[in-house]
């Protein structure tokens, strides 16, 4: 008798839903996520990169330009993850009782937040790899390997940012958090955690803050990937921690969609 | 093993739920047979839709028993909501999506085939005639519309349970119309339907049986026409008199009547005859500024039982 369905079958089931809103967005969707990455290749890049390079200052070992473009793919990721496990699930808990109805149905509060995570991740692959061809087009990936990789990890960034995100989406009635969460959070993120300048150049103090950041993986990692100078270990130790991020995110989320949800 | 053409498809005995410290529901019992219209009648704040969430498989149940087609809400939540049709009580359209979309998504949730889902849809516009609406946008249907929208969504999967938290809440009397006849159909077909209003006309139109609830128990129980017999008189004579005037008229009229509730604007004195009361009332010299003598309604019910009028 009880034959329940699995939760990939109940992720499926939401499919439809996902496809039909994605027919009409996705076109603006992509070109608003990477039209500001970039510029900032084109004017940090190119730019300052230009300048900096014919200043002959060559610590990083490689062109400016080589140097940020897997910190832009993987801030990107970032942006685009908290953008989206912010505003628009906080208006679906607040206004729009769409996750009540949705958990009318067959599906459980588990299967819907599955649901959002699964096609969040669809999202965060297209995106990141419409910037590997940005990346590529600027000559600055040096393997076919090398740019999977980038687009793999930065997806699982994505990931380890959004699902905590979903979990305080769910959990609050105001949205100011969400301001304070761009403005002490991911803007200093993008700033401060290696992506424009190695974290070396900071006091020690703030190296270990940038080290306990998921988005410092993301960045190492991808220009790892991104350069072809692979370190196996710190490569598998990022992801590790990125996973934990995304799985513990994942546990306190399926436990505010819970509560917010049950007797909303 | 009870036998599935009669055992209850809904069973509830001392079902509570709690929001915190409050007890919005305080241990009611409740049967709905197969095939039956089932109501819940009472005021706002009585605890009809903390009710049929539990029952839609939803919200948790605080203590007592429930089970629905037989089956644990605690554990059987997918199997039991497979089977069953909601219509809450707040529309919960998706406004991204057009108005066939808003069905044919939903049945993708209950794992029928695309194919079905499509059919499906079509079906059921023409059902609530909204086939004209197909293609358009759920912020432009009105009030009634998105109503019909929802009851029609609550079909999508031939439910054989219908859960309808005040399906005409909001609807012009037109309107309401339309949507008593497509219930009614329903129900020839055999769906068991349970709903909650508080439209006095509405329980006596549609159910087969219905319970009072107020302030989160069950006042009574039975048929429109049984709990009328029961809690009421055959017919009531309403008179109005002058502003600040019903007192007195009401201590002149003192046992002219079985029964007798001074409401602010009017009094009513139940009776089996109600023209032999007003004789009576002018042979006690009182003048009411109108009279009107009618027979007796739920409403008359749910004043006995809870000293309050369903408005309230
Ligand atoms: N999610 C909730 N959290 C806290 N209290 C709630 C919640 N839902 C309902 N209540 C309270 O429980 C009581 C019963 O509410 P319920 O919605 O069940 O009443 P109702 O009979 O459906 O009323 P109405 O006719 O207004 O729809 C009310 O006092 C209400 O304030
Ligand atoms: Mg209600």
């Amino acid at each position: 008798m009880s034959t329940q369905p699995g939760s990939l079958e109940m992720v499926a089931r939401q499919w439809d839903y996902f496809r039909t809103l994605f027919r009409r967005t996705w076109r603006g969707s992509i070109v608003s996520n990477t039209v500001l990455p970039v510029f900032f290749l084109l004017a940090m890049g190119l730019g300052l990169g230009g300048y900096i390079d014919d200043g002959g200052s060559s610590t990083i070992g490689i062109s400016y330009l080589a140097f940020i473009a897997p910190g832009m793919l993987a801030t990107n990721a970032m942006t685009m993850a908290v953008g989206e496990s912010t505003y628009p699930i906080w208006v679906s808990f607040k206004w729009e009782p769409v996750y009540s109805a949705r958990i009318a149905t067959p599906l459980r509060i588990v299967d819907v937040l599955n649901g959002l995570v699964a096609f969040l991740l669809v999202r965060l692959v297209l995106t990141c790899a419409v910037m590997m061809a940005v990346l590529v087009a600027f000559g600055t990936v040096s393997s076919v390997a090398g740019g999977v990789g980038a687009v793999l990890m930065c997806t699982l960034l994505g990931l380890a940012y959004a699902l905590p995100v979903f979990a305080l989406s769910a959990s609050i009635d105001d949205d100011t958090p969400f301001a304070l969460l761009f403005r002490l959070g991911i803007i200093p993120m993008t700033l401060f955690s290696g992506a424009f300048f190695p974290v070396s150049q900071m006091p020690e103090a703030l190296q270990w803050v940038a080290y306990l950041t998921p988005i410092w993986h993301g960045v190492e990692s991808a220009r790892m990937c991104t350069t072809g100078v692979v370190a196996w270990l710190p490569l598998a130790g990022h992801a590790g921690y990125l996973a934990v991020w995304v799985v513990a995110g994942w546990l306190l989320a399926r436990r505010q969609f819970t509560a917010r949800l049950a007797d909303g | 093993m009870p036998d599935p053409t009669t055992a209850p498809l809904v069973r509830a005995r001392a079902l509570t739920k709690s929001y915190g410290d409050f007890q919005a529901v305080r241990g009611i019992d409740i049967d709905v047979a197969p095939g039956e219209a089932f109501g819940f009648l009472g005021p706002n704040g009585a605890g009809k839709s903390s009710t049929m969430r539990m029952v839609a498989a939803v919200s948790p149940v605080t203590s007592g028993e429930l089970r629905i087609l037989g089956l644990d809400p605690a554990t059987d939540g997918p199997q039991i909501r497979a089977q069953i049709g909601v219509c809450p009580q707040e529309d919960t359209l998706d406004t991204e999506l057009t108005v066939r979309e808003n069905l044919v998504v939903y049945g993708r949730y209950f794992g029928m085939s695309r194919q079905r889902c499509r059919q499906r849809a079509d079906e059921l516009l023409e059902f609530v005639h909204l086939a004209d609406k197909a293609g358009g946008k759920i912020t432009a249907l009105s009030g009634g519309m998105k109503r019909r929208l929802t009851i029609a969504r609550s079909l999508v999967n031939e439910p054989r349970l219908l859960l309808l938290d005040e399906p005409t809440t909001g609807l012009d009397p037109q309107a309401r119309h339309v949507v008593w006849d497509q219930l009614y159909r329903l129900k020839q077909t055999g769906v068991t339907i349970v709903l909650t209003t508080h439209y006095m006309d509405e329980a006596e139109q549609l159910c087969d049986r219905l319970v009072v609830m107020d302030q989160g128990a069950i006042a009574a129980e039975g048929s429109p026409r049984t709990l009328i017999e029961a809690y009421s008189t055959r017919e009531v004579a309403e008179i109005r008199m002058g502003v600040g005037d019903n007192a007195v008229a009401a201590d002149k009229a003192e046992g002219l009547a079985e029964r007798m509730e001074v409401l602010p604007d009017r009094i009513l004195l139940y009776a089996d005859s109600g023209d032999a009361v007003l004789e009576a009332v002018h042979a006690r010299g009182i003048r009411p500024q109108s009279t009107l003598v009618r027979r007796s309604t739920l409403e008359d019910v749910f004043l006995r039982l809870t000293g309050r009028s369903l408005g309230e």
